[in-house]
């Protein structure tokens, strides 16, 4: 393997995604990262330089929406998503800034 | 000698577009509405749920751009900036990173020095978070997200600013560009227009930049002025103590007239963006982009040349009515219906703005209509009340927008112009205080003043000053 995933990178990729894990999962990860670098090395070795970048699929654009208002008030249904609610608002851990 | 430093300043503005729906889902974006009322699945971050764009964003965005002498990108598209935080439902903020819809303009600004062009980097779309409120009793936060999905744009200046005086100049600038062009109302104490204040310092005629700091929650221009003079001090200290300014974000707390920094090292800023692959691309063909210029309105500039031209009115009148929107329109729709420009001019001028300092209200929040304005103004000038009652009725007309026909019929307010009732009145004053009458006659032509007075008391306030002051006049004279 080319790529060599530290123990530093992992720890911060963990940080960001918001997720905790064990050592062996950590060490499971550092594998799996690598062998993705890896293959986007691969990808690399091809010349795109002429090559507008391509975020879509399909050759579709402008999909858009008139400004009017369709949507009513459907609180009672959105809340049922919320794990907890309170004052017919989403109940979250506090945070603070 | 001591340093001699500059101040840098670049600024990162978000206006609240004003459109009826959000920007990717067909909610209301009406204010104030219960908690969570004008939600869906889209902008509450449901999994399946897709966002459309809303059109109208695209076009107020192009309107925007093409007032501050933009670029736009005929090909722009949407990205993904990730991050974790409970008023972001999706866990990522759908923003322009790669192709903001408009790059490469300028404002033009009046300083002290003359003319200066503020550039402006870039604008993109975006959408607007939701709202959390900390509830300390159950010690949790509650989420609303009414705000989420409201469409906003960004404006974001080149860092050509070199202090407080200029970074409101620009502001007020592009305030009045987005709201001649109906793009928002831009009000920073109902936060939609926010302005976030990159600021760094340098020794005079240093090149390089200093390292920035960006301060937000500035609610309004004085706080924005006082938090710009804060951080300059703040970071002078820094320098001259021989440490180093950290680049952070601060938060300005206006009360205390200071700022803390909002985050730590350990929530590093990697938002990781790529193009959202539930957007298509937006394609802003030449004949789009025609449309929307030819539906530009008058912008300020323009309308105080042609007021210049059209109304006689001092160019001191010109500036304050055209500084608001809503004040011209007012403005040039009570002259529509009454054709006195000068005395429209003065009710807007002393009347209007006295009150709305008063009240601690915007011109925008002006709510009576032009035709009242008119009709007042066509009772006082016909001379059907008198000046004192035209402001008092003006006061009602300013407060409730009532029809000041109707008012001051109803509450018996027009004015006295019976000369035989008046003079009648006059004499029985003059009869009942001889003192003062003698102290005019010694040379005491002040008493003349008391007289008036107690004629106009006796009428209740409903005789014309100057018709009681000539009889007056007449009488003791005589
Ligand atoms: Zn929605």
């Amino acid at each position: 393997m080319a790529n060599i995933i530290s123990d530093e990178t992992i720890e911060y990729v963990g940080i960001l995604a918001k997720l905790e894990l064990s050592e062996e999962e950590k060490e499971q990860a550092k594998k799996d990262m690598g062998s993705m670098l890896d293959y986007i090395d691969k990808l690399n070795e091809l010349d795109t330089s002429a090559v507008e970048p391509m975020s879509h699929v399909f050759p579709v654009h402008n999909i858009f929406r008139e400004d009017v208002v369709v949507n009513g008030d459907d609180r009672e249904n959105i809340l049922k998503n919320a794990p907890e609610q309170k004052d017919g608002s989403f109940e979250v851990p506090k945070t603070v800034e | 000698m001591s340093k001699q430093y500059e101040t840098v300043i670049g600024l990162e503005v978000h206006v609240e577009l004003a459109t009826k729906t959000k920007i990717f889902c067909s909610c209301s974006t009406e204010f104030g509405g219960a908690p969570n009322t004008h939600t869906c699945p889209v902008c509450t971050g449901m999994p399946g749920s897709l966002p459309v764009l809303n059109k109208q964003v695209v076009e107020y965005a192009i309107a925007v751009g093409l007032a501050t002498n933009c670029t736009i990108t005929q090909n722009c598209k949407f990205d993904r900036k990730n991050y974790f935080y409970p008023d972001n439902p999706q866990n990522y903020q759908i923003s322009q990173l790669y192709l903001p819809i408009c790059r490469n303009g300028s404002v033009e600004i009046e300083t002290e020095e003359g003319k200066k062009s503020i550039g402006i980097h870039e604008i993109h779309m975006e959408e607007d978070a939701g709202k959390l409120i900390h509830d300390d009793w159950d010690d949790c936060s509650l989420v609303d997200f009414n705000r989420s999905g409201v469409p906003l744009i960004e404006i974001v200046s080149e860092p050509d600013m070199r202090s407080a005086e200029e970074v409101i100049a620009y502001l007020e600038k592009l305030r009045m560009i987005i709201q001649y062009l109906g793009a928002s109302d831009c009000k920073l104490n109902e936060g939609s227009m926010r302005a976030d204040v990159n600021l760094s310092v340098r020794e005079l005629g240093a090149e390089e930049f200093g390292t920035r700091t960006e301060m937000k929650n500035l609610n309004s221009f004085k706080a924005i002025a006082r938090a710009i003079e804060s951080e300059r001090e703040r970071q002078i200290d820094l320098l001259e103590s021989g440490e180093e300014v950290i680049q952070e974000t601060r938060r300005w707390d206006d009360t205390k007239e200071y700022s803390y920094a909002m985050r730590s090292k350990e929530d590093a800023q990697d938002y990781r963006y790529f193009p959202d692959p539930d957007l298509v691309p937006v394609v802003i063909s030449d004949e789009w982009l025609e449309e929307v210029r030819k539906r530009q309105p008058e912008l300020r500039d323009e309308k105080m040349a042609r007021y210049a031209k059209e109304y006689e009115i001092p160019e001191y009148d010109i500036s304050i009515i055209t500084s608001s929107k809503h004040l011209a329109d007012i403005f040039e729709e009570t002259v529509a219906i009454c054709n006195n420009p000068k005395k429209v001019s003065n009710w807007l001028m002393v009347e209007t703005m006295r009150l709305l300092k008063e009240h601690d209200m915007e011109p925008e929040d002006i709510r009576f209509s032009p035709a009242n304005l008119a009709k007042l103004i066509e009772l006082a000038e016909s001379k059907v009340i008198n000046s004192s009652v035209a402001k008092e009725v003006f006061e009602k007309v300013f407060d409730e927008d009532i029809n000041p026909e109707e008012y001051v019929e109803k509450h018996g307010l027009k004015a006295v112009n019976d000369e035989g009732a008046l003079r009648a009145t006059i004499e029985k004053i003059v009869e009942a205080n001889p003192q003062s009458v003698e102290d005019y006659r010694n040379g005491k032509k002040k008493a003349i003043g008391f007289l008036v007075g107690q004629t106009m008391k006796e009428m209740k306030g409903k005789a014309d000053p100057g018709m009681i002051n000539q009889i007056l006049t007449d009488i003791l004279e005589g």
